[in-house]
This record gives structure tokens, sequence and C-alpha cells, in this order.
């Protein structure tokens, strides 16, 4: 790698775009015996995994460069991109050296993809983690820890090790360093948006999920430092926030469109990855402070209720606090939950007179003409509006 | 060797006279129950008594009914106006809000409902003061969202930790079991609360104890009822009698009602039993269904196998939609909050969340019912049911021999709907079918 800041994020976009998971096998070389555990969105306790001596990544999905073929004759017509193209990753090899897969319960498409893994992977243990739903009920933070520890009891006959306490209040520290400095990513975007184009800002997110969390934060340390210097202007953009990346990923090409028109000063892609809002104090018992900063200090998305975090306020909330003029809701293709969102999305955006796109993606899409003219008109009215 | 078998098993009518008051008792009882729950819905709404909106897939009517909270069950109420062809002004209605037509017909439908009045082909549909919305399809939480922002009523998620994976069961008896059941009766005495601030009165335990009661009249009844369409041939069909069969299992659990009405069921299945009397005329393919009908063809749909002589003797609707009381479930009343946390958790795991990986089930009820082959059907609307099947299907031909059709349509829109598509597949279906049984037969 080069301290250069373009080929850094010229060598992570081959990273993440290289659908073999290169990162991941390296560890394998380099770990002889080690494990590797896959999770689905939206959000997992990696640190249970890491603190085991396994590699906790994400399987996010895959652009349309994955061939989908196998898994689509597994699913229904009306299932969304990603539950396929994420099965498809380990049906045609290209995650192959997966030992467990764990999916949560955010949608029905992901609770049944866990049978439709069972039948097709059966040497590859598949387990639902039940994260609460009803997170303000004076139980869920007991039976979260629990359900926690549960899964832990799982992982350690994956690994073959103990996971001890000791061993998890180490991981929590590192990935506490790492929620860090993704937070300093996006203070960085939000203050100063010329500095950090969408897709770079994207890729330096993106890669935490499929590489070791150690180098994912020598990759940040090393990354942020070089955008702060970078010799950059403001350009007459309008300021937006995206939402609708919660689970299945827009394409980078369509990124790509957006940031010619527009600032991202912030959006919820990966948003599991950020999922917990401050650093997790470890503590005597850090599989209940696991549980207690999921419920209380934790961000929002369609696929996790809590009464009190409505989440159209908590959208106002994030264009406010990022000084965004203006919002793009878009949900994927077939997103139960997220089409849904998107209606109340958009009638809260309406009563607080915020200019809003709404639109439609697909991680396998590969044509952005139509995206570009719809962005493009949504930027221009705006600069005409505002100026 | 099949068609010994099948003799074996036929009760023809053994001379007696047919107590001609049972042969379609039921159907007739059940149109009045229906009349009656929307009269007490309609009712209550226009008192401005409150009404809860509750779900199939784990209702908890038993504490409801004991705060005498009419219930509102909108997969229900849904479902009845696509029955009625009222429902693609609705869908049309909800569209024209914003609702994507990826999403769920019945959301939509409801919301169409509410959008445009609240009048339900039936009735008045009510406003809802309070929403208990179990996670046992993710949809229900969504829903619940959609009347929260329309009214402002409190939304109570029941969260049932369901099944855990490979190998991943939390079985009755083992400490993470006790751990969900604890969470899980937690939260029924926080709805216990919940519902006495709403109507002022306390809950009296001595009748939940009568509502808990009358809930396993019910299910033991509804276990028999299934388990008549063993019988050759069935003397229902699981998509057509067995709605209402359901719909009552539904809207009258834990009311005595309800458990007189599934006596009645089981009596006049009986009757047609030993009158030799089956759900059609020339049953001749005995079929599982996975997933649900498609209501806005609901008589087509049943048609086109109908006239193959395809009878649905069992379907896993049966299970999930009828409240998983299939399975087992059986109230301790002595510790009535306690049992009743212990039997729903499992219910979700074995009935709700047990859709998701339902191969073996399948397998046993294959054999047990004598079924011929699987229906798949996969519906835009729902992914709880559909996401998997294809899968399924595979699943079962390869490791099991069972033949399986996929199809796919809709639950309610009728634009997802092609008849000649469904009638092309359906037909070769039966044709693989009875080539199946020819060469059985060599």
């Amino acid at each position: 790698m080069t301290d250069d800041l373009t080929q850094l994020i010229h060598e992570t976009r081959e990273l993440v775009e290289d659908l073999d998971y290169p990162a991941a096998r390296r560890w394998l070389e380099q770990n002889p015996g080690g494990k590797v555990l896959g999770h689905f969105q939206v959000y997992f306790p990696e640190e249970l995994a890491h603190a085991a001596g396994m590699l906790p990544i994400k399987l996010a999905g895959a652009s349309s460069a994955l061939q989908v073929r196998q898994a689509d004759a597994r699913f229904a017509a009306f299932v969304c991109s990603i539950i396929r193209s994420s099965l498809e990753s380990v049906l045609a090899g290209r995650a192959d050296f997966l030992s467990m897969f764990v999916t949560h319960p955010i949608c029905d498409a992901a609770r049944h993809s866990c049978g439709v893994w069972a039948r097709n992977l059966p040497d590859i243990p598949c387990q639902v983690l039940y994260l609460p739903h009803n997170v303000r009920s004076a139980y869920a933070p007991e039976y979260l820890e629990s359900e926690y520890r549960r899964i832990a009891g799982v992982i350690e006959e994956v690994a073959g090790r103990e996971l001890t306490d000791d061993a998890l209040r180490a991981s929590i520290e590192l990935f506490n360093e790492n929620r860090r400095l993704l937070r300093e990513l996006y203070r960085i975007k939000r203050e100063t948006p010329w500095l950090i184009s969408t897709v770079e800002a994207y890729l330096l997110t993106r890669a935490g999920t499929v590489m070791p969390r150690e180098e994912h934060n020598e990759l940040l340390r090393r990354a942020l430092p070089l955008v702060e210097a970078r010799d950059a202007k403001s350009q007459d953009k309008i300021r937006v926030v995206f939402e609708g990346g919660f689970c299945e990923q827009p394409p980078l090409e369509m990124l790509a469109v957006i940031q010619d028109a527009c600032y991202v000063v912030d959006d919820d892609f990966l948003i599991g990855l950020r999922w917990l809002t401050e650093d997790v104090p470890a503590g005597d018992n850090p599989y209940a402070s696991l549980a207690r900063a999921y419920i209380e200090t934790s961000s929002y998305s369609p696929v996790q209720r809590d009464p009190e975090k409505l989440k159209e306020e908590m959208l106002l909330a994030r264009i406010r606090a990022a000084g965004a003029e203006a919002a793009i809701v878009a949900a994927a293709k077939m997103c139960e939950p997220g089409l849904e969102e998107q209606v109340s999305y958009s009638r809260a955006l309406d009563d607080a007179g915020i200019p809003h796109l709404v639109m439609e993606f697909e991680e396998k899409t590969n044509v952005f003409e139509q995206v570009r003219m719809e962005v493009e008109t949504f930027a221009e009215s705006l600069l005409f509006e505002f100026a | 060797m099949a068609e010994q078998k099948v003799a074996e098993r036929k009760r023809p009518g053994d001379g007696a006279a047919p107590h001609s008051e049972l042969i379609g008792a039921t159907r007739a009882e059940s149109r009045g129950l229906i009349e009656t729950w929307w009269q007490e819905m309609s009712e209550a709404d226009a008192e401005g008594r409150p009404v809860a909106n509750v779900f199939v897939m784990g209702s908890i009517a038993e504490i409801l009914r004991c705060f005498d909270l009419p219930m509102s069950f909108p997969e229900i109420t849904s479902l009845q106006t696509a029955v009625r062809g009222k429902q693609m002004e609705m869908l049309v209605a909800a569209e024209d809000y914003g609702y994507s037509p990826d999403i769920c017909g019945y959301v939509k439908v409801d919301v169409g409902l509410h959008l445009t009045g609240r009048n339900h082909p039936s009735g008045k549909l009510p406003r809802p003061a309070l929403v208990v919305s179990p996670n046992t399809c993710n949809t229900y939480i969504k829903w619940s969202e959609i009347w929260e922002r329309m009214y402002g009523c409190p939304v109570f998620v029941l969260d049932l930790p369901g099944w855990r994976g490979t190998g991943g069961s939390v079985l009755p008896g083992s400490e993470e079991f006790e751990r969900d059941r604890r969470y899980v009766e937690g939260q029924l005495r926080e709805l216990i609360a919940l519902c006495e601030r709403i109507t002022g009165k306390t809950l009296d335990l001595d009748r939940l104890r009568e509502v808990m009661g009358e809930v396993n009249a019910l299910a033991g009844l509804y276990d028999e009822v299934v388990a008549e369409n063993k019988h050759h041939p069935a003397p229902f069909d699981a998509m057509l009698d067995g709605l209402n069969y359901m719909g009552i299992a539904n809207a009258y659990r834990g009311d005595s009602r309800g458990t007189a009405f599934m006596r009645l069921a089981r009596d006049e299945l009986r009757e047609r039993v030993r009158l030799g009397m089956g759900a059609i005329p020339d049953e001749k393919y005995r079929l599982l269904l996975i997933g649900t009908a498609c209501y806005s063809h609901f008589r087509r749909f049943l048609e086109l196998f109908h006239s193959w002589g395809g009878v649905f003797a069992h379907s896993e609707y049966m299970s999930f939609a009828g409240g998983g009381i299939d399975r087992g479930i059986r109230y301790e009343l002595e510790r009535p909050i306690e049992s009743m946390a212990e039997q729903i958790l499992w219910s979700a795991q074995q009935s709700f969340s047990g859709i998701f990986f339902s191969q073996d089930w399948q397998a046993r009820i294959v054999r047990e019912w004598d079924i011929d082959g699987i229906c798949f059907h996969g519906i835009k609307s729902c992914r709880t049911v559909s996401t998997g099947l294809p899968d399924e299907r595979e699943w079962q031909m390869r490791t099991n021999d069972i033949p399986g059709l996929f199809i796919q349509s809709d639950l309610v829109d009728a634009r997802l709907w092609s008849d000649a598509q469904m009638k092309n597949r359906i037909d070769a279906f039966f044709e693989a079918l009875a080539s199946r049984k020819a060469a059985a037969r060599r």
C-alpha cells in the first residue's frame, strides 16, 4: 500500500469489488485452522466471533458482476436481490470458506434464508440470532444477553476454543476503536463533504465488512489524515442525506451518479457497522454491556422497532444534524420493510417541508441513465430554488 | 398396494340414516358466527369502546378476551375484501398514497380501507385502540406502525423468539428455553398492564383460566377436525372449509362459541366420513398446500385442482394461520401466565417460524394424510410463506421423492393472476401425477 490517498482508495476498491473475499482468504492462509463466520445484514455483534478467534465478515450481497444462477432456483421470484446474491456467493464457491453463517429476523426473507441455507449447505452451521423486537420491554436486556451467550456457545463449538470474558473485553475495545474511526469519517463527510466523495467514503466503510477489523482500523487510521489534508474546495452542490442503504447496497455506479450532483453528508449505508453509536464499556459483564449498547446507544433502521426512536423522527434528526437541505429516500426492490418505511419517511419530509427524491434501486442494476436524470433534475431544481 | 391402503381406511356408509341436520351445518354456523363477530366489532367502535387489532399468528386472545376487548383481524378482513371482489380499489387507494406494488397486498387493502372511511363490505371496520403485534411475521410490525401513525394507538410488539437454525432449536426444559420463556412471560405481564390501563379493568385470573380452558378444548377439537381428513375421501378441503375452521378458530379463540363450533365441525366431518361423503365428488389426488390460496380468484384457484379430482387434504396454512393450535397447545391452568408463555413460545417455534424449515413436517403430513403431491403456492404479498418454496419443493423431490408443483400469484392482487399460466402448470402437474400413479400400478 502507499500513503497516496488515491492509490489507497484504488486498492480498497479492488478489495471491495473482488467477489472472492481476498482479505478473508489471506487471513485464512496466515491463520491455519482459523474459521470464518459470515453474517447477514444488518447488525451482528462481531466481537463475539472475534473473541473466539474467528474472522467475522458480513455477507452484504454483490454487484452485477456476480451471476446469480443457483440461488435463483432456491427463492421465489419476488425476493430481494441481496438474499439471492449472498447465498450465491457461497454456492458458487466465492465464499466457500465459511465455517458458520448467522442471519437475523430483520425480515421474512432473511428468516427464510436460514432454512434454505440449512438445506443446501448442511456442512455450514446456520443460525438465527434473535435480536429483540420489543426492545423497550423491561425484560429485553436480560433476554438479549442470554441470546448473545447462546450464540457465543455455538461459536465456541465451531471455533473449537473457549470464548473468555477477557478476550471479549479486548475485542470490544478493538471494535470501539473501529466505531470511533467510522464516526470520524462521517464527521468529515458532514463537515467537509468536498474532501471525500460519496464513493470513497463508502469504500472505506465497506472494506470493514470483508477484512479483519485490525486491518480496517489501520486502513482508516492511514486514510483519514490524508483525506483531511486534501486540497479541495467546496462546490455548488446540494447537501443531502441518503436513506435506504441499511441492508441491500446500492451499486457504486449509482453512488457516483449521486455524488456528481450532491454532497451526501450522511447516510445509512451499512448501518450495522455503525449501529452502536458510542463506545461500549466492556465492564464486568461484557455480554450485558453489548446487549445494553444494542438497545440504549444505537442507531435506527426500518427493520428494528423502537417506540422511543420513531424512524421518521430519527431521519429528521439525522438531516438536521448533518445540515442537509434535502434527502434521497431510497428502497431496494422487493424490500418489504424498506418500501413500507419509504412512505412514512416521505410523508414526514413533506410535513417538515424538506425536499426529497423517492427512488428504488437494486444491487445488480447496471444501467444508470434514468437515475442520473432523476438525481440531476432533483438537484438542479433545488439549486434554482435555493438561489 | 396404495389402493389397498385406501380401501382399508375408507369408511363407507354403514346403512344408518344420515344425520341430515349435521350435513352443511358447519358452513351455516360459520356464516352466522362471522356476522356476529363483525357486529360485535362494529358496535364497539360505534359506541366508542376500544377494539384491538391482532393477527392470526399470535393473537393473544387469551388475555384480550379477559378485558372484553373485541378483536379485529386485519388479515381476515383483507381476505374478505378480496373474496367479495372489492380489493382492487383499496389496493389502488394505498398505492396512490405511496405504497409500492411490491409489498403485502393485505396491508394495502387494509390501508385502502382506512384511507377511504373504513367501509368494509361486511361492516364498519373499527379504528384500533390497541395493536398487539407478534414478530411471527415481520410485516405485522410494519403494518402496526401504519396504524400507530394513523391513530396514535399503542402498539405492543410481542417478541416470540423462534426457530434458531440447524441444530439450534431451543427445546423445552433447556436453560435457553427457560430464558426465552421468562422474556415472553415478562412481556405478557406488560401486555396485561397495558390492557388494564386502556380498559380500566383488572385482570381476573379465574376468567383467564376459563378462557385458556376454552383454548385447550378448541385446540383438541381442531386437531380432531384436521385428523378427519386422513380418511378417504377427505371429508373437507383444507383450503375451502379449512378456511372457515381457521377463521372461527381465530375470531373465537377462547370463546365457548368457538369451541362449540369446532365440536359441530368435528361431528359433521365424522358424519360425512360415515356416509363416505368427500369434499369433492370424485377424489383422485390428495394434496398438501404450502403457502396460501389466491383470494382474488379463490373459486377459480380451487376449481383448477378440483376439476382434476384433486383435493387439499391438508395445508400448512391450517397450522400457522390457525393460530398454531394444532401443535399441541395444552395450557396448565393452575399456572396460567407461565404456561401461556411456554405454550405460545413453543408454537411460535414449531408452527410460526417452523415454516422456514418445514420439510420434516411436510414429509410427516405426506405419510400420515396419504398425500400424492405438494402444491407450493408462492405469493408476492407474503415473503413469510413464500421465500424458500422453490427450494422446499426441490428438497422434497430430491430427498423424499414427493412430487411438487410450484406456482406463483398473490393473495389479493388480481393483477398477478395469470389464468392460462396457472392452468397450464397445474394441468401438467396432474398429468405427471397420473403417469406416476399408472407407473406405480404396473
